[in-house]
């Protein structure tokens, strides 16, 4: 009686098991998990560095284009601008909203392209993610680990049904600080001394010196 | 050396009464950023004229090896007063790593110059009297830059003579050897961040602000373990 109780029980168990595992390969089919969306970007990337010799020995230019091509499909670049902008932004015209998010991309880019340019034996080790599987937004938290102390570096990820991988990143945290946060007051700065207009010439100048320094 | 520092200060109060002017949009975290930026400038002027140039020439003329060991000798001296803090904070595995670090570098890592410890995955928990202030519940208080030492909060300003007096570098010998012992922790520090000072001079708009907003962050991360909870996020 016993044993035939527990064959029932563990016949059961068995097709609920199969039943989830079903439905998580069919949700997997269309949108991908967000700690998994991360892993595959952050080992392909480091991968196509280590493999490349152009970009490690500094070629910002093929950095620029890898980011281009792999990272920023998978970002929310307006979202970010609008963020690090705050209550601005829905005063800002079309056009300024454009050329914000333009000027704000290179800014980026460039900078964080000569980070990139560093990697030389790095891996990613992925941490426990907080919050439940039907949250609308997700903070994926990774660990870069080379020699010295491990790197912390987190995500924030949005879900986008259906668009992609079904989910994209509106912030990046390094060492802690949230990349967002950190250029709000620096805009908001901007912003009350000289205006919308003010902003995007001081980013556009920026970029333009930027160009010129790593160039020499 | 707090007599250094006790001379730093002034200096800074000093360079202050030059330059202080109102700010116009003042930020919560940052009530005396007018006082704050004029020894900001003063530090940047430093680090542009001495600390950096000097930073440069000793990563050109040093060995990798050499400062690696350099900056393992001092990791190796602070994880002591870590595994202090991380007692007086109640965390037990976090003291234990500590300690172990300690005895296995300064004897098989030849006086800490090895960091032996990290190959056996022994990891490093930096803590300082500041963060186990933080710990106990104390709030991080205004944001403060102290001239060359830069950026602080008030908290950690008020641990700072307790995180100096037991820093071991000052007991390695007579007043000279301290004083040069410091002098090499400033300059192997400021070597370790220069590519970190180039990205921060690329990406910033204000370098003040940046660097202040991603200290405090930073900071706060820190005393949550990397994981703090959420802050009343603005967003349109």
């Amino acid at each position: 009686m016993d044993m035939k109780r527990n064959f029932l029980r563990g016949l059961l168990l068995a097709f609920s098991l199969v039943a989830v595992g079903g439905f998580a390969t069919v949700a997997r089919a269309e949108d991908e998990a967000p700690d998994a969306l991360i892993k595959r970007l952050s080992v392909d990337i480091l991968a196509t560095i280590k493999a490349d010799k152009a970009i490690r020995s500094g070629d910002i230019g093929r950095i620029v284009a890898l980011v281009d091509d792999r990272v920023l499909p998978n970002v929310n670049f307006q979202r970010m601008t609008a963020s690090a902008v705050g209550p601005a932004w829905r005063q800002a015209t079309p056009e300024q909203q454009k050329r914000l998010q333009d000027e704000f991309k290179i800014l980026l880019v460039r900078t964080y392209a000569g980070a990139l340019a560093q990697v030389t034996d790095q891996t990613i080790a992925m941490k426990p993610m907080r919050g439940s599987g039907d949250d609308k937004e997700v903070v994926v938290r990774t660990e870069i680990k080379g020699n010295g102390d491990p790197i912390q570096l987190d995500y924030r990820l949005e879900k986008t049904p259906g668009q992609g991988p079904g989910w994209k990143i509106y912030n990046l945290n390094v060492l802690g600080v949230w990349l967002v946060e950190t250029y709000r007051s620096q805009f908001a700065q901007e912003i009350n001394a000289k205006g919308l207009d003010g902003l995007i010439d001081t980013l556009a100048e920026r970029n333009k010196s930027n160009a010129t320094s790593k160039k020499g | 050396m707090q007599l250094t520092g006790l001379r730093l200060l002034a200096a800074g109060v000093f360079v202050c009464l030059q330059g202080c002017a109102t700010v116009a949009h003042p930020v919560a975290s940052d009530p005396w950023e007018s006082m704050n930026r004029s020894v900001y400038g003063f530090n940047d002027a430093v680090d542009r004229a001495v600390l950096k140039p000097v930073a440069a020439g000793y990563r050109a003329v040093t060995p990798d090896w050499l400062r690696k060991g350099v900056g393992n000798f001092f990791n190796n001296l602070q994880d002591v007063w870590s595994a202090v803090n991380n007692g007086l904070q109640g965390r037990g595995q976090e003291m234990g790593d500590s300690i172990g670090r300690v005895v296995v570098n300064s004897t098989i890592g030849l006086l800490g110059t090895v960091d032996v410890a990290s190959s056996l995955n022994i990891d490093r928990h930096t803590a300082d009297f500041g963060l186990t202030l933080g710990r106990w519940g104390m709030g991080p208080g205004p944001y403060v830059v102290l001239p060359i030492l830069g950026p602080y909060t008030l908290r950690e300003v008020g641990a700072l003579p307790l995180d100096w007096k037991a820093d071991l570098t000052q007991q390695l010998g007579n007043s000279d050897t301290v004083t040069g012992a410091f002098v090499l922790k400033l300059v192997d520090t400021r070597a370790q961040y220069l590519q970190a000072g180039d990205v921060v001079e690329g990406a910033a708009l204000d370098k003040y602000s940046f660097t202040r907003d991603a200290y405090l962050q930073r900071q706060r991360n820190r005393q949550y373990d990397g994981n703090p909870p959420e802050e009343d996020g603005v967003e349109p």
